[in-house]
């Protein structure tokens, strides 16, 4: 093969600018175009994603009779369109904060478990046991979250609202069991892997000189934790835990298929109700007409704008971290 | 458990501080075993009710025909609809996922426009998929003008599919050691050549591995395929042309009707896609584990 015969694609736009690399042949500066081309495209999806999505949405904003953040309506499709993301807003963060307050400390339970109790041949399987849980697909727990886990979580919530339905969030009538806590349970589930998984790798990067000098004090199995692992690894939990938020955000199918939806913005989280983005997005985009996929894609645009804040923030705080250690 | 019981000349450990060391050695052991038991759960379901319909008509036969209560029928369509985007959505990531990881590691180091591609990738990872969905829907289907299609929702599912295989490469690339590549380059091997005969090769188990684990991530993926892809019960080869079926469309369109027949044939897809998955878990680690140093 002589080194003209390698065509891979991509742009050949950049041209000249390529650096001298090596013997200068034909074949480097194609092979480095190429890679640097790839690499540009991969920039170019994400601003194609933010482009193409407002483009679609504009025309839907500008048609929307209602205040798109504050109204609760959906009906983009009537003659006069009304629909606001406020509920579903609503809906989307309150199933992912419950989501994120069952799994975090589960996930770094699991994490201290396997980085510090279990036994050392076992810890790698015993991680792998937990990833399974995410190579689980997301339809799968629906169909699971539907069939089997929603008239369970309906007896839960009875016992919850009759013995404790003077706490304001268990209140409210006929309770059911596709509520927005089951929503959140069945989130917890899906998002514990990766908290998991982050953390007990900010724990296996804990100095063992620090280790051993608290134990070395004296310290117990926990106090040497609490004061030499959970410290160190703090932001790297905080982190570990908004990418599990980000992944809750979005998390569609799942969603769509527990949560019986009902119009309105709701406290009782053990009433059937509520709505999220994309659950919103799955579940109406096939009856939407023409402003309907508009308006949907508006929405999946605020979707989209704030995990990628969420995931910013816990990415710029594990990159915060890798400058001090 | 205490480490410094063994030391007499200390008093020892006092009861407070142990009774906190074995209360919080409970709860970790606990929330180990609250993480086993959605999995086993999950697992046996879906084994236990797949079984029921597991059968040779549910992968030789479509639901062309197949009246909404009636029983028999099965995933055929499903499972080549799935096998077909899959197969084109890796031939659009693997390429420029492997190229740009190959730039991450041998040409950027460093740069600018690495930093900043790096940092995308890891937003790009978190991306829901949905919105890959809607903006293949947005682009493609409204902007453009093709209809649902296969290819539609392969292009979706390789948006997917990119940062994890770049991560996963990049990962693999970094591990070669730097001698192999200064020995090719003292050989006066161009740059080029010693990369894709030299570190691709030495990386090449590796690399297999993280795709094959980005496969088996996006062979699940439900919401962009309903946006793109959308359903039918009827066999479609052509992936370029008119609606196809995928398995975890499938499930979530059977889930949704209401007797028992569709139910057993959203399980049984369930227990057909989990297969799939974990083969290709188990494959990718065994592929990792039989890794060998390269020898010449």
């Amino acid at each position: 093969m002589t080194s003209d015969t390698l065509e891979q694609g991509a742009t050949g736009a950049l041209g000249g600018r390529g650096r001298r690399l090596g013997t200068g042949r034909m074949g480097d500066r194609l092979f480095g175009i190429s890679t640097r081309g790839s690499a540009i495209v991969l920039l170019l999806i994400i601003a194609a994603i933010a482009v193409f999505l407002i483009a679609k949405a504009v025309p839907a904003l500008k048609a929307d009779k209602a205040n798109f953040l504050t109204s609760q309506e959906w009906n983009p499709d009537a003659a006069e369109p009304r629909f606001g993301i406020l509920q579903l807003a609503f809906g989307t963060l309150m199933s992912s904060l419950m989501a994120l307050i069952i799994a975090t400390p589960v996930a770094i339970g699991i994490a201290l478990f396997i980085a510090f109790y279990s036994p050392r041949r076992l810890a790698s399987g015993l991680g792998y046991v937990v990833d399974l849980l995410a190579a689980v697909p997301s339809v799968v727990y629906g169909l699971w979250g539907l069939q089997f886990f929603v008239p369970k979580m309906a007896s839960v919530a009875n016992f919850l609202h009759d013995d404790f339905g003077w706490i304001p969030l268990f209140g409210g009538d006929s309770v059911g069991g596709q509520s927005l806590l089951t929503a959140a349970v069945v989130l917890a589930i899906m998002i514990l892997p990766i908290i998991s998984s982050i953390s007990r790798e900010v724990f296996l990067q804990v100095p063992q000189a620090n280790v051993e000098a608290a134990l070395a004090l004296g310290a117990t199995r926990w106090e040497v934790i609490r004061m030499a692992v959970l410290p160190f690894g703090r932001s790297g939990m905080v982190s570990a835990a908004m990418l599990g938020l980000g992944r809750a955000l979005g998390e569609t199918i799942a969603v769509a298929m527990v949560l019986s939806t009902a119009a309105g913005i709701s406290l009782h989280i053990l009433r059937p109700g509520g709505n999220t983005f994309a659950a919103n997005i799955a579940n109406t985009f096939g009856m939407a007409g023409n402003m309907g996929r508009g308006a949907l894609i508006a929405s999946g645009l605020v979707l989209f704008v704030i995990t990628l804040i969420v995931n910013m923030l816990a990415r710029a705080i594990v990159a915060r971290r890798k400058e001090f250690v | 458990m205490s480490t410094l019981n063994h030391q007499p000349a200390l008093s020892g450990v006092s009861a407070g501080r142990k009774v906190k060391d074995r209360v919080v050695q409970v709860l970790v052991y606990v929330a180990f075993l609250l993480a086993l038991i959605p999995l086993i759960s999950v697992l046996w379901t879906v084994i236990s009710k797949g079984l029921k319909r597991f059968d040779p008509e549910f992968f030789t036969h479509s639901m062309n025909g197949i009246g909404a209560n009636d029983a028999g029928g099965g995933a055929y369509h499903a499972i080549i609809g799935t096998v077909e985007q899959v197969l084109l959505a890796s031939v659009i990531a693997i390429p420029i996922g492997v190229l740009t990881a190959v730039y991450l590691v041998e040409y950027g180091r460093d740069s600018r426009l690495a930093k900043v591609v790096s940092f995308f990738v890891d937003v790009m990872t978190g991306l829901p998929s949905i919105v890959a969905g809607l903006f293949v829907l947005a682009f493609w289907l409204l902007l453009l003008g093709f209809s649902f299609s296969g290819f539609a929702g392969a292009m979706a599912l390789s948006i997917l599919m990119m940062p994890t295989v770049v991560r996963a490469a990049e990962e693999m690339l970094k591990l070669v050691p730097n001698d192999l590549r200064e020995a090719s380059f003292a050989l006066g091997v161009p740059r080029w050549r010693t990369i894709c005969f030299v570190v691709l090769p030495t990386a090449f188990t590796g690399i297999i591995t993280g795709i094959m684990l980005a496969i088996a991530r996006v062979m699940g993926e439900t919401a962009p395929l309903l946006l793109t892809v959308f359903v039918t019960s009827a066999i479609n080869n052509s992936p370029f042309q008119g609606p196809q079926m995928a398995l975890p469309l499938y499930i979530f369109d059977q889930a949704g009707r209401p007797n028992d027949a569709a139910i057993n044939r959203a399980w049984a897809a369930a227990l057909t896609l989990i297969v799939l998955i974990m083969l290709l878990n188990l494959v990718a680690r065994l592929i990792a584990r039989l890794r060998k140093p390269v020898s010449r």
